[in-house]
């Protein structure tokens, strides 16, 4: 094992990870007799406290519906609800919380423009996307093509993981009529050089939209700096709770979209005559919403906030470096994308091992990480795997934690030697 | 390669080896390390599988890895037998624990055989994530599809 001080390059003060795992409690337990070493953060992220006490103390203080009752606790829910909205607003620096709508996640966000953008899109008209996108990004454009008569094109990517930029340059023509790629690859971990493809798209008047879902748990994004149309995530992933997400969107493409789904709340005027649209953002928020899960994820925003972030990234950036050093350590092993910029989290493949059989033997000891094709099935065919086992790190995790991993795989070498 | 009759009745799981051989030697397994070793060996006694059965047909849906499944009904016996196929090593030793328990049977025996109690008795599923666990549900379930039909 190297040294750990090797991992130490940046002059930034450390952060104090003892310290954070004792905000996250589910981290503290043993998982088949061994201490949990939970490396499946890009599926999934564990919950603070303070999250877990946000919902609690909302749930015994102030639940009621939104927007509705004529009493002090629908205020109270109402007010919780909106702070969360304006705490989101604040996190994407956003113009006005009139552009961030509710959803259930980065999926139905997708789906929502995807269907929203339809009555702009015709026969031959072509939607760019990447070859590394999860199904999310990829499906919802397939069905609005399916109706349109649009195609759905793939910018492609080298064996490293990186995007094709001289492909992206020239598939770009005047037919094309969106960009929908993601920020970060939940697979290869790859960090998309964003700002750049806007800036192209825009110049073209392309309509954007960037899947943040993998990206916010490492990055604050900042959408008017971005100057994209669309950015989409989910809660749980950034250590909020699960069953909600959120669309940016910018206002004026909001304003022109048609509502996602009718019912309660989005309405200004129901007759059987005619119905018409509530405001913005209400408009694409039909039934109650998830109210706590909002208030959930207000609090892990603030949670991040407390943290310093340049040490946070710091950290991160570590547990990636020496999961990078250790790979030699286990004869066979490759890590899939390989791309300069990356989030901390490796896919790999180790020779003569399936997938399957690697994360089985891994949660025999403890360690949590994925296996399988990752909802990224284009890209594992590019790569030629039927899937890969995925170890996606958070600014919780230690370097014992990582070095735990690789020695867990060279048993595992051993156990099929 | 196409399996003839013969790569059917050499099958040794359910045969040579049988159920009794794995519940003893489960018993002397202490930790997740001989347990898994021990499965990963009994892997490796599936016969070869012929290439002309990894068609959609003969796919088990529900599994992570691929799992392919074949069958030859002896009508001289009035005995059912299974050849199974995975590429992952785990995969391929529960599978070959399926065998000793199915394998060679007639399809009503076959269809009375509690499954679900022989993997308690082996302490499987405890050891076993959910999403596997039904990869061998579907595995089970497909088997017993089969021998309805050849009962029938």
């Amino acid at each position: 094992m190297t040294d750990l001080s090797v991992a130490n390059t940046a002059n930034q003060p450390a952060l104090d990870v003892e310290a954070i795992r004792r905000d996250f409690p589910i981290l503290s337990q043993q998982v088949n007799g061994k201490p949990l070493v939970y490396l499946d953060n890009g599926a999934s992220a564990q919950k603070p406290v303070a999250v877990l006490d946000a919902m609690d103390r909302y749930y015994r203080e102030m639940h009621s519906n939104v927007h509705r009752g004529a009493h002090t606790l629908g205020d109270r829910a109402t007010s919780a609800f909106e702070g969360a909205r304006e705490t989101v607003r604040g996190f994407l620096n956003a113009a006005s919380t009139r552009e961030i709508i509710w959803t259930r996640g980065t999926t139905e966000a997708i789906n929502l423009v995807a269907n929203g953008l339809a009555p702009r899109l015709q026969s031959g008209d072509e939607i760019l996307v990447t070859q590394m996108e999860h199904h999310a990004n990829i499906v919802p454009w397939q069905m609005v093509a399916e109706r349109t008569g649009a195609k759905v094109i793939p910018i492609p990517v080298t064996p490293a993981g990186e995007l094709e930029l001289d492909s992206f340059h020239s598939l770009l023509n005047e037919r094309t009529k969106v960009l929908a790629v993601a920020h970060v690859s939940n697979v290869l971990g790859t960090v998309n050089p964003i700002a750049a493809l806007i800036n192209e798209a825009k110049k073209r008047g392309i309509i954007t939209l960037v899947d943040g879902a993998q990206a916010v748990p490492h990055y604050q994004p900042d959408v008017q700096a971005l100057d994209c149309d669309f950015y989409a995530f989910s809660s749980h992933k950034m250590f909020g709770p699960t069953g909600i997400g959120v669309l940016y969107g910018k206002s004026h493409l909001l304003e022109e979209m048609p509502p996602y789904q009718g019912g309660g709340e989005m309405i200004e005027r129901v007759s059987f005559e005619r119905t018409t649209w509530n405001t913005l953002p209400y408009k694409f928020e039909a039934g109650t919403p998830a109210i706590a899960e909002a208030v959930g994820l207000g609090a892990a925003i603030d949670y991040l906030g407390s943290l310093d972030r340049k040490a946070m990234e710091a950290a991160e950036s570590a547990l990636l470096i020496r999961a990078n050093d250790l790979v030699e350590s286990v004869p066979g092993m490759e890590i899939i994308g390989t791309a300069t910029d990356k989030v901390p989290v490796i896919s790999f493949k180790i020779a003569g091992l399936h997938p399957s059989d690697i994360g089985t033997l891994l949660d025999q000891q403890g360690i949590a990480i994925r296996t399988g094709h990752h909802c990224a099935m284009p890209l594992m065919d590019f790569y030629g795997v039927p899937g890969t086992a995925r170890a996606s790190f958070a600014f919780y995790n230690t370097l014992n934690e990582v070095e735990q991993l690789f020695t867990a795989l060279q048993k595992i070498q051993r156990l099929f030697a | 390669m196409t399996a003839s009759e013969q790569d059917f009745l050499n099958n040794p799981l359910g045969t040579k080896t049988t159920l009794e051989d794995v519940l003893d030697a489960f018993e002397f397994l202490d930790d997740w390390e001989e347990r898994y070793a021990y499965i990963i060996d009994l892997g490796k006694q599936l016969p070869a599988f012929p290439d002309d059965g990894r068609i959609e047909e003969n796919y088990v849906h529900g599994c992570q890895s691929q799992v392919w499944l074949i069958h030859h009904f002896d009508e001289a016996s009035g005995k059912l037998y299974l050849l199974i196929d995975s590429d992952a090593m785990i995969v391929r030793g529960l599978a070959a624990i399926i065998l000793v328990a199915l394998n060679g049977k007639a399809p009503r025996e076959l269809l009375t055989t509690d499954i679900d109690e022989l993997f308690e008795q082996l302490d499987l599923f405890r050891h076993i994530s959910p999403t596997r666990g039904n990869g061998l549900r579907a595995m089970v379930s497909k088997i017993r599809d089969i021998a309805a039909t050849e009962a029938a």
